[in-house]
């Protein structure tokens, strides 16, 4: 490895890319756009979803909590029902979309500062799920004025209990923007750098590229450095948005964050190298990584929860790189853990990209047959 | 002329830069490269000779070890390709056929690129790159992009990176395609530069004039080598065998003279046909005047200089002539 020569591959990428406007501004372009649509998709303040309310105490007192709820303007009540079941057959039936249940016993409840009532939500579409939560949190001791039980200190939503059917992992934009920036991360890396090789083919660079003393190592390795920069970027604008945003939060450590990122992007650029090595063309290089892309989103535990998956499709999900790098953020950013107590993960990345480069760089060859 | 070691030191002895024999390339079925025999002297300007699809820049390739040869030996400045290509690339210098620079880096970042993959040493590489920018008139462009040039600035551009690290070979794939004829002249003066400095230049051109210029020339048809030689040489071979003929009608004429035994080519020039005949001891002159005459064409045949176009011609047409007879014969 000679390090001028390296040094020349990375410079030349960092010029080209300046004068490329259109990359540039997809490379900040496309993490905010997919966060703030994503993220509000899934945290929309909702207003008016459909409502059912079986209020089965009908006591002076249940029915100024329902009036509350029903102020707040997040639900609209459609239908009247007896019991909670009938509720739940309404939310199957997809009638409506939340439903209210007080029990017979709310007055007894209130005194012994028990759950006092259930928000019953169609889990299946996650925007529902911030409005239940919004309901959840209407000030109890606002609507039911307390002349008895020194209960005041009970903070508002834990005597309101939501309860969630078809999706219990109950994602939320503190879950979706950890995996964002996995999915962002793997959109673009690897169809960067497989882009940025097959252009250079395309335009004949290559030709006059191999017939220098530079070696497959240099050529690969300059290629990629660049763009781990890039990808460091991105996650900094994913994750300084989604805490301004959305109040995403860091429990871990921040190192960890951008350690588990450049992990992933290593991983995504060998496999961007790997396709280019591949592809003979630029449309062959995009259609190459959508048929990664698609997988790494839809079975990664980034839509869909993984436990929920047949055995089989958590094995193909175990090689995609967002499948392990979704584990590690999440526990950095939501669990608070260390990196290292999910050693298994990075050890999983770290190997990922040493294959894949390790392929790359055998089957570039510098020939042109 | 004196052949005397190169400097380089990796020239063989007897001044040979390039030696390959029984040089083939076969895709698919298509034989690009068939059994070609070369030996290239160092310090000249050897040109390849060829119509498009002929093979140049398949052979070229080969030659610096960027495609496998399918049969075939090579040695290029003492070493043996493809086995030894990667020793092979710091002595070379390679110009491609298609403008292969950057076209979103100006002309100084492009010089600057190539001398740090060439491995032209740090402390020297400005003082190289301002001495290109002088030499090739790149002076008011350092800061343009190299996409935005002409066709002629960017074949100097081309050559400029090709030799910044001062290789001792050089392949040139058609480098004044889509260049004026001006430019065309200065770029070959710049060769003609190089070959005095001590390099060999190794040319391909489907253009005679181009041709003619270099020191030796190889002419390439379909695959197979057809001549070589200097060009004084090849063309003193024909000496007899070429005809200026004028006539009110030189289409007719044409016509006519394609069909007499013994004529390999008929070409118009203006209001003159250019003929070519096989080496029959001007037979062929007495048959032309036949036919003329009978087919009532007033015209007068005259002995003219052979050119690189007839040897062009006579090379690829030899076997041709063979196969016609027998089809009339049929
Ligand atoms: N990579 C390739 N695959 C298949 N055929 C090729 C390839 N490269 C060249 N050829 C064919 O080989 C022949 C010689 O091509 P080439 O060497 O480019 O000719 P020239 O440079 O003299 O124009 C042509 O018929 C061309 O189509
Ligand atoms: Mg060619």
């Amino acid at each position: 490895m000679n390090w001028r020569r390296l040094w020349a591959i990375v410079i030349k990428e960092l010029r080209q890319l300046g004068r490329d406007r259109i990359t540039l501004a997809m490379i900040v372009g496309i993490p905010v756009i997919q966060l703030v649509l994503f993220g509000y998709a899934i945290n929309l303040n909702l207003r008016g979803l459909d409502a059912g309310i079986a209020d089965q105490a009908n006591t002076a007192g249940s029915r100024a909590l329902v009036m509350d709820m029903l102020a707040t303007g997040v639900v609209t009540p459609v239908a009247r029902a007896d019991t909670p079941q009938q509720l739940m057959t309404m939310i199957r039936r997809g009638r409506i979309s939340i439903g209210i249940a007080v029990p017979p016993d709310f007055e007894r409840r209130r005194i012994d500062g028990r759950e006092l009532a259930q928000v019953l939500v169609d889990g299946s579409d996650t925007t529902v799920q911030g409005a239940a939560a919004q309901l959840a949190q209407v000030p109890i001791d606002s609507a039911v004025p307390d002349t008895r039980a020194p209960m005041t200190s009970t903070p508002p939503g834990a005597r309101i209990s939501v309860v969630s059917f078809y999706n219990p992992q109950r994602q939320s934009a503190i879950n979706i923007v950890p995996g964002l920036i996995g999915v962002i991360l793997t959109m673009t890396m690897v169809l960067f750098t497989a882009i940025a090789i097959v252009r250079e083919r395309e335009r004949g660079n290559m030709e006059l590229l191999i017939a220098t003393p530079l070696t497959s190592t240099e050529l690969m390795v300059g290629k990629v450095l660049p763009y781990v920069a890039i990808g460091l970027v991105q996650t900094s604008v994913i994750l300084v948005l989604g805490m301004w945003l959305f109040d995403v939060p860091i429990r871990g450590n921040v190192f960890d964050v951008y350690l588990a990122a450049g992990l992933l992007i290593l991983g995504n650029l060998s496999l961007g190298l790997l396709i280019s090595t591949q592809a003979r063309s630029q449309f062959q290089a995009m259609q190459m990584t959508f048929f990664v892309f698609l997988p790494s989103i839809l079975l990664s535990g980034f839509m869909f929860p993984f436990a929920g998956m047949p055995k089989v499709v958590q094995w193909i999900a175990e090689v995609l790189p967002l499948t392990h790098f979704l584990r590690l953020i999440r526990g950095v950013m939501l669990r608070g853990a260390g990196l290292w107590e999910m050693w298994i993960d990075v050890l999983a990345l770290a190997a990922f990209t040493l294959m894949m480069m390790t392929l790359a760089i055998l089957r570039f060859r510098k020939r042109l047959d | 002329m004196t052949a005397q070691p190169h400097t380089g030191g990796t020239t063989d002895g007897d001044g040979v830069a390039i030696r390959a024999s029984g040089l083939t390339k076969r895709f698919g079925k298509l034989a690009a490269v068939d059994h070609v025999d070369l030996e290239v002297p160092a310090r000249h300007v050897y040109g390849f000779l060829g119509p498009n699809g002929s093979g140049k820049s398949t052979t070229i390739r080969m030659l610096c070890g960027l495609l496998t040869p399918t049969e075939g030996e090579i040695e290029v400045l003492g070493l043996r390709i493809p086995a030894q290509a990667d020793e092979l690339r710091s002595h070379i210098g390679y110009m491609t056929q298609k403008f292969s620079l950057f076209e979103d880096l100006t002309v100084r970042e492009n010089l600057e690129f190539l001398a740090a993959i060439q491995g032209v040493p740090k402390a020297k590489t400005k003082s190289r790159i301002d001495e290109l920018v002088e030499q090739y008139h790149f002076g008011d462009l350092q800061k343009q992009l190299a996409g935005t040039m002409s066709g002629g600035q960017k074949q100097r551009l081309g050559l400029a990176c090709a030799v910044i690290h001062e290789p001792e070979l050089l392949f040139l794939d058609e480098p004044t395609s889509a260049v004026d004829p001006e430019s065309r002249r200065d770029f070959w003066e710049k060769l003609f530069e190089l070959a005095d400095v001590g390099t060999t230049l190794l040319v391909s051109t489907h253009l005679m004039d181009e041709a003619e210029r270099c020191h030796r020339l190889a002419i390439l048809d379909r695959g197979t080598l057809v001549a070589d030689g200097t060009p004084d040489e090849l063309m003193a071979k024909l000496k007899g065998r070429t005809f200026l003929v004028e006539t009110a009608d030189p289409r007719r004429a044409q016509h006519v003279l394609v069909d007499v035994p013994g004529v390999l080519g008929v070409a118009q020039v203006g209001n003159t046909l250019r003929v070519l005949t096989a080496d029959d001891g001007g037979e062929a002159t007495q048959r032309m005047d036949k036919a003329l005459a009978d087919a009532g064409q007033k015209g007068e045949v005259m002995p003219a200089p052979p050119n690189l176009e007839d040897v062009f011609v006579a090379a690829t047409r030899n076997g041709d002539a063979k196969d016609d007879r027998r089809e009339h014969a049929a």
